[in-house]
């Protein structure tokens, strides 16, 4: 594309900053592969990630990690689905409150949320107003904790799987999808697993991984809440070992290009960022 | 199935509104539940003495304690340094793959790489700076052995601000490239054409007319990478272990840690961060709506 009649010195510009681009990007893999690679002396080889990965407490928290995951997957799916559908369909004067509430999850910083889900969840919970205690505190047990934590990773992936889901609901005619259902005799579920949801396939799928790129690099509030997920091994990993981390670090690189590799092969091109930095 | 083609700020009848309004509880009692009772929560503790009776003493206690002041400055200078920086960066990049005249493949490069960096963040980020740019990092080396330049002799230190906000950057201009590419494309050939005939040169076309619609959306996505890098925890903790005191790290000590401890502060300081992601989100939502007049 010819631009301005300089077109050479523009695209020595252009070139210029996509090389610095370039760099930014590539040189500090390379340096962590290329670190990873030299566990042995004056050997050059892939020992540190056998040993990295052959760690139980890996296996284990990596394992606990991925479980996070996928629950916290399905209940944003459960959530978000039916929520945008419904708005589209019928109610487009809640479309501004509920993007107003996927905003305010960008607002709240994931450690102020980590601590005000501990302050809430983390006592035992009475009947507002009075001395009527409903539970005790949801954080004394695994079960609760693990509930509570993926609450927390549902609100996290909020503003991206809504958008994910919500872009794809506006490219499909819902309205005119489900009349036609409805008019063949269709009942609800039928209409949502049958015709919204494979509509949504490359939605849905960009929406889960950008949601499994969040919990599995999660750090902030699984150490807040104590659990033995992924991020946190790593990080403790990384104060008593060198060569470990950054295998598995050049390893969750990998991982994040995988899914993200996937979802613009999907979408098209639309790409998104997670942000739980 | 009755259809509404009413417009939508014309409210409904009553009875059918409530019966509509069902299908989203679910989603507002996940909200109030997870999202925001326990934010409210912390707000309220911030007016509370550790008797639980009504105090403004944790509100004064952010401007009067020097060490609070100071680790919202550090945040406020570390977002606002890699937001501009990132911005202005960001901004030539995807200027480099949209007008600026790069073939199209490496667009898609540049667009994958930049949805992985912006998501690649905390520990496995940290690490990898460390490998770059540590003692024994990649490039000091080779500055070292093949420049004989000792970047730690110079005064460089990977965990200082310089260090810190080089990493920053590496999630800050990714996230400005993939929201630019765009504003850049809506960018429409007949307004060039149409400062070129009028005899406008290509200083004259960017300065008149092409930055002054393209600046709502730079300086609101340069409030949002603010937001972006305010909020962060995870990055810093991992890379400086808690030596560099920004907001969100003295947040922690605050109320989880055992040399500072009064949660009560804690919360007052959770609430002035709260206040100021606020305004820089609606910073960027309001000029990106702005931008929105020219850029469709």
């Amino acid at each position: 594309m010819k631009i301005f009649s300089g077109l050479r010195s523009i695209s020595l510009w252009s070139g210029f900053w996509y090389l610095l681009g370039v760099l930014y990007f590539i040189l500090p893999l390379y340096a962590t592969f290329d670190f990873s690679m030299r566990l042995e002396r004056d050997k050059y080889n892939f020992v540190a990630y056998q040993k990295a990965f052959a760690d139980p407490n890996f296996l284990k928290t990596f394992a606990y990690s991925n479980i996070l995951a996928a629950v916290t997957i399905v209940i944003s799916l459960l959530l978000v689905v039916p929520t945008s559908y419904w708005i589209r369909l019928r109610l487009p004067e809640a479309r501004r409150i509920v993007e107003y509430i996927t905003t305010l999850a960008i607002v709240i910083p994931a450690i102020v949320m980590g601590f005000g889900l501990v302050s809430v969840y983390g006592a035992p919970i009475n009947l507002p107003f009075t001395s009527i205690q409903l539970t005790d505190s949801l954080l004394n047990t695994r079960l609760g904790t693990n509930f509570i934590i993926i609450m927390g990773y549902t609100v996290l992936a909020l503003p991206l799987m809504y958008r994910s889901i919500d872009t794809g609901m506006r490219t499909i005619d819902v309205r005119t999808l489900t009349e036609a259902a409805q008019s063949l005799g269709a009942n609800w579920t039928t209409i949502i697993v049958r015709v919204i949801l494979p509509n949504l396939r490359a939605s849905i799928l960009s929406g889960a991984l950008l949601t499994f790129a969040i919990v599995v690099g999660e750090v902030t509030i699984s150490s807040i809440m104590n659990v033995p997920a992924f991020s946190p091994y790593l990080w403790l990993l990384g104060q008593h070992k060198a060569y470990e981390p950054a295998a598995l670090s050049f390893a969750s690189f990998l991982m994040i290009w995988a899914s993200m590799g996937i979802i613009q092969i999907v979408t098209g091109g639309r790409a998104q960022a997670a942000g739980a930095h | 199935m009755a259809q509404t083609t009413l417009p939508a700020s014309r409210p409904p009848a009553a009875p059918l509104n409530v019966k509509k309004w069902l299908g989203v509880l679910p989603f507002f009692l996940f909200a109030v539940l997870f999202l925001i009772w326990p934010s409210a929560r912390l707000m309220v503790d911030a007016f509370l003495n550790p008797e639980g009776r009504f105090t403004l003493a944790n509100l004064f206690e952010l401007f009067r304690n020097q060490t609070i002041v100071n680790s919202y400055l550090l945040s406020i200078k570390i977002s606002a340094v890699t937001a501009i920086g990132g911005g202005i960066f960001g901004f030539f990049l995807a200027y480099s793959v949209t007008i600026g005249g790069l073939p199209k493949p490496l667009r898609s490069i540049l667009i994958t790489f930049s949805a992985v960096a912006s998501n690649f963040a905390g520990v496995p980020l940290a690490f990898a700076f460390v490998a770059t740019l540590g003692r024994t990092g990649f490039i000091t080396a080779i500055l070292k052995n093949i420049f004989d330049i000792n970047i730690y002799q110079t005064g460089f230190n990977l965990y200082s601000f310089l260090g810190l906000s080089l990493t920053y950057m590496y999630f800050q201009f990714p996230l400005m490239v993939l929201i630019m590419a765009p504003a850049l494309d809506a960018l429409k050939t007949e307004w060039r054409e149409a400062a070129q005939n009028l005899g406008a040169t290509a200083l004259q076309y960017w300065w008149h007319v092409a930055l002054p619609i393209l600046m709502p959306s730079i300086i609101g996505t340069m409030f949002l990478l603010f937001a972006n890098s305010f909020g962060a925890y995870a990055t810093a903790y991992a890379l400086t272990g808690g030596s560099l005191p920004l907001i969100t790290i003295q947040l922690r000590a605050q109320i989880s840690g055992d040399v500072l401890h009064n949660p009560s502060l804690g919360y007052a300081m959770a609430m002035g961060m709260i206040i100021i992601m606020a305004v820089s989100t609606t910073g960027y939502i309001w000029l990106q709506s702005r931008s929105e007049r020219w850029l469709k």
